[in-house]
This record gives C-alpha cells, sequence and structure tokens, in this order.
C-alpha cells in the first residue's frame, strides 16, 4: 500500500471530524426535540385550559355543561386512592426488599422471588387491571370502590418500591451491620434501628416515584369499572348520611369513586370542544402533580447522592 | 437449646426467658417479611390464574381454530366472530410506528449523551429525560388527539381523525426517555480503557462509539430495546384516545384500529355482566397481550445471554 501524502491525511481526518460533529449535531437535534415535545405538551395545555383555572374547577362537581364542570371528585378521588396504595405498597414492598436483601438465603425460594420481581415491572398495567376486575372486584367482592383500585395500583408499583429499597440498602456498607451485631443486636434490631433509617432517603425516593406513576395510570382504573360521572364525594367518616345514621369510619374505602386521569379521558373523548378545554386544564393539573412528585424525587436522590459518605 | 426451655425451669435468669422471646420475635418478624416477599409471587399467580381460568371458559365456547384465523372481530354482536388477529395488528402496527420511532431516536441521544455530551449537559438532559418518562399516557393521548393529529392533518390531509400514525408517533416519542436512559447507562459502563485503545489507533469518536462501544453495549441495548416493545404492545390510553376503537384489520398506519388494549378498555367502559361471553373476551385478548409480551421478553433474555460480554 502506497503511504498517504499529507494533504490526504489531512483529508482524511477533515472527513473524520466533519462526521463527528454532524453526529453531534442529529445528537443535540433529537434531544432538543424531545425535550421541545415536553415543552409544547405543557403550554399547549396551560395555554388552552388557562380560562378554567378559578377555584370553582377545583370545588365543581363533573357537569354536563362544560364551563360549570370541575374535577373536585376526581382529584379527591385520587388522593383517597393513593392513600389506599400507599398504605399498601410501602410496608409491603420495604418489607420484602428488606427480606430479600437482609435475611433471604440463596436458595430456590429467594431466586423466585426475585425473577418474579422483575418480571412483574414488565407487566402491561391494563393485565394488573384484569387481575385486580378478577380476584378484587368479583372474587374477594370489593366491588368498584376506592379499595379494589387502591390495591391494584399498590400491586402495580410493589415491584418499583421493591427494587428502590433493595438498592438503598445495597449501599450501606457491611461495617454498619458488624458493628451492630458486635454489640449483641439481634438481625430485627439491626434493621429496625440502622438498616431502614439509613435506607430511608432511597426508599422515599423509591415511593414518591411509584406514587407519582400510579397517579397517572389509567388502563386498570378502567378496567376494574370506575365511573366515569360522579358527582358526589366518598362518605366523611362519622358525618351524617342520608338514609340515617352516620357513616363509618372506613365507609369511604367502599364508596364508587372516579380519578383525575379518568375525568381527563372522560373529557378528552367527548365530541364537544367545550371540553377539550376541561381536559387540557385537568391534564394540566395532574402534569403539575406528577411533574412535581418526580421533580422531589430526583432532588432527594441528588441530595443523598452528595451527603452521603461512609 | 437451653433457651427453648428455659421458660419452664425455675430458677433460671430472667435473662434467658428474655432470650427465648427474643429468639421467637425474631423468627415471626422473618416469616413477616418473607410473607410481604412473597406478594409478589401470589400477584404472578393471581395473574395466570384469572386470565387463564376466563379464557378456558371463553375457549369452550370459541375454538382456538377461529381465535386465531377469524378475520373479524365483532365478539358484541348478534353475528359475533372472534378474531383475535383484528386486534394484534393494531397493536403491531402502533408499536411498529412507535418503535420506527424510539429505537433510532433513543439509540442516537444516548451515544450523544454518553460519547459526546460534556458533563454538564449530561447532568441536566438526564433528569429531564426521567421527568419525560414520568409523564401519565393519558395525557400523551389528549395530546396525540387534540395537538399532533391535526398537525399531521396539515401534512397529510387524508388522514381521519383518528388514527394508529399519530398515536404511534407520540407512543415513540413516550418510549424515547426509556430506551435513552437505559442505552446510556450501558455504554456509560463499558470500560474507559477499550475507548482509549480506539482512540490511541486513531479512531474519531463517531468510529469509536459506532464500532467499540456500541458492539460492547449491545446486551443492554437489547435490554433497553425489549423494555421499549414491551410498553409499545402493553400502552393503553394513547391508543384508546387516539386511534379510534373499532375493530380494523389493517396494516395502514393511516388507518383508525382498535388494539389489544384499548378493546379491554372499550369493554370496560360499557357494562357487561359478569360470565358472559363479551365479559370473557377481555381475559382472553389479556392473556394473548401477556404472551406476546412473554415472548419478547425471552427472546431479550435469550439475546442477551447469547451477546453479553463481561469486562
Amino acid at each position: 500500500m502506497k503511504p498517504l501524502t499529507t494533504e490526504q491525511i489531512r483529508a482524511v481526518i477533515a472527513k473524520g471530524k466533519f462526521r463527528d460533529n454532524l453526529f453531534k449535531a442529529i445528537g443535540v437535534f433529537c434531544l432538543a426535540f424531545a425535550l421541545l415535545v415536553i415543552v409544547a405538551l405543557i403550554a399547549d395545555m396551560l395555554l388552552k385550559g388557562a380560562e378554567r383555572f378559578t377555584l370553582d374547577f377545583f370545588l365543581n362537581f363533573a357537569s354536563r355543561r362544560a364551563t360549570q364542570a370541575g374535577i373536585l371528585s376526581a382529584w379527591v378521588g385520587s388522593l383517597l386512592v393513593m392513600l389506599v396504595t400507599a398504605l399498601a405498597a410501602v410496608p409491603l414492598g420495604v418489607a420484602a426488599g428488606l427480606y430479600l436483601e437482609e435475611y433471604a438465603k440463596r436458595n430456590w425460594i429467594t431466586n423466585i422471588i426475585e425473577i418474579n420481581v422483575t418480571n412483574l415491572a414488565a407487566v402491561p398495567s391494563i393485565v394488573y387491571g384484569l387481575l385486580a376486575l378478577g380476584i378484587f372486584v368479583y372474587m374477594f367482592g370489593f366491588g368498584q370502590s376506592i379499595l379494589s383500585a387502591g390495591l391494584t395500583l399498590a400491586l402495580l408499583i410493589l415491584p418499583i418500591i421493591i427494587v428502590a429499597t433493595r438498592e438503598a440498602i445495597r449501599a450501606i456498607p457491611a461495617m454498619i451491620r458488624e458493628g451492630s451485631m458486635a454489640v449483641g443486636a439481634t438481625r430485627w434490631q439491626t434493621c429496625h434501628y440502622h438498616i431502614i433509617p439509613y435506607a430511608m432517603p432511597g426508599i422515599l425516593t423509591g415511593v414518591i416515584i411509584g406514587l407519582a406513576r400510579a397517579i397517572g395510570e389509567t388502563a386498570p382504573i378502567i378496567t376494574i369499572g370506575a365511573l366515569t360521572f360522579i358527582a358526589f364525594l366518598p362518605p366523611v367518616p362519622f358525618s351524617e348520611i342520608d338514609g340515617g345514621g352516620s357513616a363509618g369510619l372506613f365507609d369511604w374505602v367502599m364508596s364508587p369513586f372516579t380519578v383525575m386521569p379518568i375525568q381527563i379521558f372522560n373529557w378528552t373523548s367527548r365530541p364537544d370542544p367545550a371540553f377539550e378545554v376541561n381536559a387540557a386544564a385537568a391534564g394540566f393539573v395532574l402534569m403539575v402533580m406528577v411533574l412535581s412528585m418526580n421533580a422531589v424525587a430526583i432532588y432527594l436522590r441528588y441530595k443523598m447522592r452528595k451527603n452521603i459518605k461512609w | 437449646m437451653s433457651a427453648n426451655n428455659a421458660s419452664d425451669l425455675p430458677g433460671v435468669s430472667d435473662r434467658l426467658a428474655y432470650n427465648a422471646m427474643r429468639n421467637w420475635k425474631e423468627r415471626l418478624i422473618e416469616t413477616v417479611l418473607l410473607a410481604a416477599a412473597a406478594i409478589s409471587v401470589l400477584t404472578t399467580l393471581g395473574i395466570v390464574y384469572v386470565l387463564v381460568s376466563e379464557s378456558f371458559h371463553f375457549f369452550q365456547n370459541v375454538s382456538i381454530i377461529d381465535f386465531l384465523t377469524d378475520t373479524q372481530w365483532t365478539p358484541l354482536f348478534d353475528d359475533a366472530h372472534f378474531g383475535i388477529m383484528v386486534l394484534i395488528s393494531g397493536t403491531l402496527v402502533s408499536s411498529g410506528v412507535a418503535l420506527l420511532l424510539a429505537i433510532p431516536m433513543g439509540t442516537i441521544i444516548a451515544i450523544y449523551l454518553s460519547e459526546f455530551a460534556n458533563p454538564k449537559v449530561r447532568e441536566v438532559a438526564k433528569p429531564i429525560l426521567e421527568l419525560l418518562g414520568g409523564i401519565p399516557t393519558i395525557v400523551f393521548g389528549y395530546f396525540a388527539l387534540l395537538v399532533v393529529t391535526p398537525i399531521l392533518q396539515f401534512f397529510l390531509p387524508s388522514l381521519p381523525g383518528f388514527s394508529l400514525l399519530s398515536a404511534g408517533l407520540v407512543m415513540g416519542i413516550m418510549i424515547v426517555p426509556y430506551i435513552a436512559s437505559l442505552s446510556e447507562d450501558a455504554m456509560r459502563a463499558v470500560p474507559m480503557s477499550m475507548r482509549e485503545g480506539a482512540f490511541a489507533m486513531g479512531s474519531t469518536k463517531l468510529y469509536t462509539a459506532v464500532h467499540v462501544v456500541v458492539p460492547a453495549a449491545i446486551s443492554g441495548l437489547a435490554a433497553s430495546y425489549i423494555l421499549g416493545i414491551s410498553r409499545a404492545v402493553g400502552e393503553t390510553m394513547i391508543l384508546a384516545v387516539a386511534a379510534g376503537m373499532q375493530p380494523n384489520l389493517t396494516w395502514n398506519p393511516m388507518e383508525p384500529a382498535a388494539t389489544i388494549t384499548s378493546y379491554i378498555v372499550q369493554v370496560a367502559l360499557g357494562d357487561l355482566p359478569h360470565g358472559s361471553i363479551g365479559y370473557q373476551t377481555i381475559f382472553a385478548a389479556g392473556l394473548t397481550l401477556l404472551l406476546i409480551t412473554l415472548v419478547f421478553n425471552i427472546l431479550g433474555q435469550w439475546l442477551r445471554a447469547k451477546y453479553r460480554e463481561a469486562y
């Protein structure tokens, strides 16, 4: 092979640099495009929904007249469902993560559980809806209630919380456990006084990300048969109810309900453009809820990475 | 041993009794924690049980051959046909559109962030991508129907109000962050020495990225693509809102069509009695969906095992 002349070598280098820069430009363009989509999404909802951002919108029930319709039953429903979800998923997820990291022996039971957690994360959310329809709604007889929805979403976000808990626990060095056990603590005492508190920020991050995912989930809740038009709130504990007597402490969990995403779906699928405005406004409220939860989680993780040095 | 019998023996110090209590409590706590971990296995068993048992009733009324070969899906009509291919075609076309957008774009963003961008850009861009991944799908559905479809109609006047194309494109945008984020992690895990070796041989950045880093990270990239496919196949709300819900056996993304997931939503929105054939169809459809995602996941795991390179 003939050696290249200086000019030829320069040409090769220039070509390489040009390709590098071209790719860099494509990369920046793709990234900018993805970011632009979020900005467009938020701006569109904010501008289109702007006229609905009044107190009435948050305090009114759904209505046939677009301008009088509000999201009261939807946001109350979302909060109550999230309450049930958090109460079920957080203890279960943390306990499962703790077991897998601190207690589990390397045997086939542990293997099955681990493979399961990984695979459950890939199951489409609507399949959880079908599970809940068969088990919670009909077999357990919970009906189309806040309880069914909360438990469904709890199962859905369980893998997220388990994985976050395990990662947080794994980051704690072995010397912490050894130190605790050296002064006579049992395994549970070690977990209770050391492992869980130190893993808390990581667990919290996982819990927030999980709940942010759950609050935006629509498909499984539609599948269990949540109603799209609800013009009442679940009974407040100990309040008077219409038929006489007073509501029990937990009556609200069995109440029919609607949630934010279902309200948006309902308004989006109506042909009347007046409801598009409502959908935009409610969508913006939901986005603010979800994005602020995620932002808190990302901030927590960032803080954590900076502060903890073992 | 002595600890177990401590409480029966007279004159033994309280401390041994306390220890016995303590061991018993430890055992109890471990069992409770194991039970919590077992919930995940129960969830899987529950999913399989519900889908298979309801589908079993369904297949007592409809033969599997009809289910797989019929070209019509009209389960709620008097003249009922149960050809699942109709729904599968919608699912595959919309997923195909989404992946044609998401895989190249996600990979390019990942290569850019991992090999070209300076650390400051990466520090900012990654969390924002993660935020994009957290947006509820119903919001994307709204976006597809009321923003993207009108924009597409401006360029393609023949596009109907509901189409697989606009739903698929928005679904692609939704999947980009997953692919970009996971692929970037995989490429960052490739040791620096490999890049340095390539640079020392005179490779450009792009050549190193494409011929050294990507092949080394291929199992991680494959995993991210598989996750993207699972997301696309299981995505529901974007399709229910923007792709129309009428069953339509088509391979043309410009048409409206129902998918497996949007059919389930459509049935759930109505009021079908528990135990009717219409009610059972959604479980048969759900089982089909689960099997499709399962096939892709097994394929993904096989690919990962085959091309995995350890450094």
